[in-house]
């Protein structure tokens, strides 16, 4: 199945390749809305969205609506304050925009240092994806997988550049969304007889000690006797207050409209109109994962505590051992009665260090320090999606299909970010910074090399994660959220803004927020700003930049006549197809 | 296009914008966050509505406000005159 999928994003680059920097960079600008809104949603929706977030919201419950919220809510943004300006504007990148619209390199280059180390965060985390997607379902070691990965995503990405990388994201994304959709139907079905995932939610279970029930009054239940908070219960005692929640949706909303990689897509279609549409379509693709994850964190939440809370460790379902094996399910035995005792709190202190002994039940004993509570049982959070098909009791064919699953999110995501990479240091630094007199020939030869190398370097951090790469994803949105959402919108919207606001906004958001995290992060500060955490202070510092912004533009003087004029033409549509061909 | 009409076309579609912004934060932000738990005492079929909107309404409404948004200013674009030939 893995194979198959491989060979039709080959057979698709070579189809696709391309000859000229515009095809590189931008697919020539010919792709359909509806090409493009596929391929945004398989570039937008990467590991995390495939493997996690189910999960994550499984443990959090009303809580996990923070990604829900701030991993759609950016697209109406996008749709109504950037795309169709972007596209009538009619460059190459997002550094093209802001060194353009603020007539100043400064202002280039500073845009072209957040976009490379935004997806340099970003695609790392994607290439280990890779390589745990190979490892649990191929039996391959990590490294060969990510090995594999870098492969594939080089070959299809320098041969084809953004027209490549396009048309195979297309079938990436048909290959996901299958991937997701087709356990998630089998287990609302098998829940509560409904098979639309989105309508079971909400819907009475059929069978066992609960059968009539609602499935989320179920869940508060459940909860609630375990020591949980109520499922659906927000801003519940000891979890994340109103003001965090409020600000996390809010710095994930602006850091997806603020995403290079995301915003690049706009440029790809062929006029304004389309450009509207193709944002429209984007969200309507994503949402039909989106929507079915939280029916999936629901369900798997419900069987979970069903199979195996409470139940004789020699009597748990078979998948039950078989993932213990792999280190995402471990049962520590406190109080010697051979049952699985699950509650809040940690089962014992950091992940399973098996010992290669197995206990008086046939456990695996763990090495580590027992925390402080009764709860016997660790859980990793994305075994939700990956154990799903076999808590569901599907067939082999399933199991591999949502493995294909996984690939195809985990490489469009990366090739994505790798091509934003290439761009921004072939067209930002080279041709715009460093040789104007560049031939074509030489900008594309310089973009495939930067390819290569960005494969290599994501490949490098995906073979020796370095231990922050999950802490530093804060990092990309807070970034983009603080940097590049505020001068966009009010380069658009504004055209009294002048480069000293924009450049003096930019940099003091990012440096605001830099710190904060990196305080919170690195040194274990504490959230001094409301309590709000890490993840959601790009809130507060894309308001830092818009005010400085703003008021700096003020004391200055007004930007030159024809950046005002250039303001004007990006403000109407007509004249876009012609306006890519300068 | 006379300055006017393209400053009446400008206008019309921060109008729109405007008007596209308030329902995307009443339903997200508003609904689905400071008005959640209150919401939460209604009830829709088995889902708690603050946590509905939280989870799955949001997200319907974005969907559709984007088209809204689209297919307004296509109108808007052909009766400025400044739609693309």
């Amino acid at each position: 199945m893995v194979g198959v999928t491989f060979s039709l994003y080959l057979s698709i680059a070579w189809i696709s390749r391309v000859k000229t920097t515009k095809g590189f960079y931008v697919a020539g600008g010919g792709v359909s809305p509806l090409a493009n809104g596929m391929a945004t949603a398989a570039d937008w929706m990467s590991a995390a969205s495939f493997i996690s977030m189910a999960g994550l919201i499984s443990f959090m419950g009303y809580t996990g609506s923070i990604y829900l919220l701030g991993w759609t809510g950016g697209y109406v943004l996008l749709a109504l304050m950037l795309a169709p300006y972007l596209r009538k504007f009619g460059k190459f990148t997002v550094p093209d925009f802001v060194g353009d619209r603020y007539y100043s390199n400064t202002a280039r280059f500073i845009a072209l240092i957040c976009a490379i180390f935004v997806s340099f965060t970003y695609v790392a985390g994607q290439m280990r994806g890779v390589g745990i997607v190979f490892s649990r379902f191929l039996e391959v070691d990590v490294n060969t997988g990510v090995l594999i990965g870098m492969a594939i995503v080089f070959f299809y990405a320098s041969l084809g550049g953004m027209k490549g990388i396009t048309y195979t994201q297309v079938a990436q994304y048909s290959v996901l969304i299958i991937a997701y959709l087709v356990p998630a139907f089998a287990i609302s079905t098998k829940i509560t007889g409904t098979n639309i995932p989105q309508i079971g939610f909400g819907s009475t279970i059929t069978d066992g000690v609960h059968a009539g029930q609602y499935l989320l009054t179920t869940l508060n239940q459940l909860n609630t006797d375990l020591g949980f908070a109520e499922y659906t219960k927000p801003f519940a005692e000891g979890g994340k207050s109103m003001l965090d929640v409020f600000c996390i949706t809010m710095a994930l909303m602006v850091g997806t409209a603020g995403l290079p990689h995301v915003i690049v897509r706009f440029y790809t279609v062929p006029n304004v109109r389309a450009a509207r549409l193709s944002a429209g379509f984007a969200l309507l693709f994503i949402a039909i994962l989106y929507t079915t994850a939280p029916a999936i964190a629901s369900f798997a939440r419900y069987n979970m505590i069903n199979s195996i809370s409470e139940v004789e460790y020699r009597a748990a379902p078979t998948w039950f051992t078989s993932w213990e094996k792999t280190g995402l399910l471990a049962w520590v035995d406190k109080n010697h009665d051979g049952i699985i005792n699950y509650q809040a709190g940690k089962a014992f202190i950091g992940t399973p260090d098996f010992t290669g002994e197995t206990g008086s039940h046939g456990q695996l004993i763990v090495a580590n320090t027992y925390a402080d509570s009764d709860n016997e049982l660790y859980i990793d959070r994305d075994i939700m999606v990956l154990a799903n098909p076999e808590i569901a009791n599907l067939p082999n064919w399933v199991i591999s299909l949502v493995a294909a699953g996984g690939l195809a999110a985990a490489l469009s995501t990366a090739s994505g970010l790798l091509l934003v990479i290439s761009s921004s240091i072939s067209h930002d630094l080279y041709y715009r910074l460093i040789n104007r007199n560049a031939s074509e020939k030489q900008r594309l030869l310089v973009g495939r090399v930067m390819i290569g190398i960005a494969v290599c370097v994501a490949g490098y951090f995906g073979i020796h994660p370095p231990g922050f790469v999950a802490q530093v994803v804060a990092f990309a949105f807070g970034l983009a959220a603080s940097s590049f959402f505020p001068v966009i919108v009010l380069g658009i919207f504004s055209k009294r803004t002048t480069k000293e606001g924009a450049i003096c906004g930019m940099v003091s958001g990012i440096v605001f927020t830099m710190i904060y995290i990196i305080n919170i992060k690195f040194f274990g500060g504490q959230p001094w700003c409301f309590g709000i955490s890490a993840e959601g202070i790009g809130a507060v510092g894309m308001l830092i930049n818009f005010m400085v912004t703003l008021v700096i533009s003020r004391l200055t003087k007004p930007p030159p006549q024809s950046v005002q004029d250039m303001v004007d033409t990006i403000r109407y549509p007509r004249g876009a197809s012609a306006s890519i061909n300068h | 296009m006379s300055s006017n009409s393209a400053e009446e076309y400008w206008k019309a579609n921060i109008r729109l914008v405007i008007g596209c912004l308030i329902v995307w934060t009443t339903v997200s932000y508003g609904c689905g966050i400071l008005f959640a738990d209150a919401l939460n005492g209604i009830k829709l079929g088995g889902y708690k509505l603050g946590f509905w909107f939280a989870q799955q309404g949001s997200i319907y409404t974005f969907v559709a406000l984007i088209f809204f948004y689209a297919n307004r200013m296509n109108k808007l674009d052909k009766k400025f005159n400044v739609d693309e030939k």
